[in-house]
């Protein structure tokens, strides 16, 4: 068994030093990231970008009411706008964590269907001048 | 070498099980993408008994296993993506002096998961996904944390175990 014994340096305490140094850097990291997808996502939403395997599918306004359903190759969604925002009301993929994402309504926003490759996001005001890379 | 071989298939088995037993437990509140990831629990102790080319070998092994038996072909990426860069992410705060097992569980959570957002942005092509990185970092800091905490109490279990 004395493979077992291999690298077998028992550690004194559950959390040492280094490792504060790292959750330090996490948390610095986690906050930064934070503030940047807050700065991004301040404007108020003008319309709404539904996009299945990277390419537009359509491109909605968030101020009327209306139920956008997209059957496309890898699957089923159901996008609902609704005061505003939008989101998710049914789909067909396995894991559901797109229904799970809160309504979307600033800009930059996102809800992703991973398994139907599918984004719905929120433009801004902002972004109506300059025409969008990912839609090209 | 045959008790190598051995001790791989039931660390292996294991880790099957555990990632079967995490789809029973509601953990991650509903939030898209969070799972405490107990499999990793096996990965982290065999990091400390078995060497290292052994212990990604049952990281593969698993993640191809549990794919191909429940997931589809899309999973096994998105599987890979994390477990392949955590494993390296942990093997180098261990190689690295002055982390603790709970350290190394805590590189390996937060890896995972920006493994696995990586992969997502090249999936629907699409950068403002990258937004989701804050939630993704911090459940990866706090699930890596309860993992590598449990990961401590039980080797010396292990260990002790093992000398017998």
């Amino acid at each position: 068994m004395r493979f077992f014994l291999i690298n077998s340096r028992v550690d004194k305490k559950i959390i040492q030093k280094k490792d504060c140094i790292l959750i330090g850097a996490v948390l610095l990291l986690t906050v930064l990231t934070a503030l940047i997808a807050a700065f991004f996502q301040r404007s108020a939403g003008q319309s709404v970008r539904i996009l299945t395997d990277g390419k537009l599918y359509g491109e909605y306004s968030l101020s009327g009411n209306q139920t956008i359903v997209i059957d496309g190759l890898h699957g089923y969604n159901r996008v609902v706008i609704e005061n505003g925002a939008a989101y998710v009301e049914d789909a067909d993929c396995p894991d559901k964590y797109c229904m799970k994402y809160k309504p979307i309504s600033k800009g930059n926003e996102t809800i992703v269907c991973l398994p139907h490759r599918l984004v719905v996001e929120v433009t801004g005001k902002a972004d109506r001048q300059q025409p969008d890379s990912v839609a090209q | 070498m045959t008790k190598r071989v051995a001790y791989c298939a039931m660390l292996t088995a294991l880790a099957m099980i555990f990632g079967y037993v995490e789809a029973l437990i509601p953990f991650g509140f509903g939030i898209p993408g969070i799972k405490l990831g107990i499999a990793n629990i096996v990965i982290v102790l065999a990091l400390y008994m078995l060497p290292a080319y052994q212990a990604l070998l049952i990281q593969l092994a698993r993640i191809v296993l549990v794919s191909f038996l429940f997931g589809n072909m899309a999973m096994m990426i998105y599987s890979l993506a994390g477990g392949i860069l955590s494993f390296f992410a942990m093997l180098l705060l261990k190689k690295a002096k002055g982390f603790s097992i709970t350290g190394v569980s805590i590189a390996g959570g937060v890896s995972h998961n920006i493994g696995q957002l990586a992969v997502a942005v090249l999936t629907v092509q699409n950068v403002r996904i990258a937004f989701y990185a804050p939630v993704l970092l911090i459940a990866g800091l706090l699930t890596g944390c309860l993992i590598g905490m449990l990961a401590y109490r039980v080797k010396p279990v292990i260990d002790k175990v093992g000398r017998h």
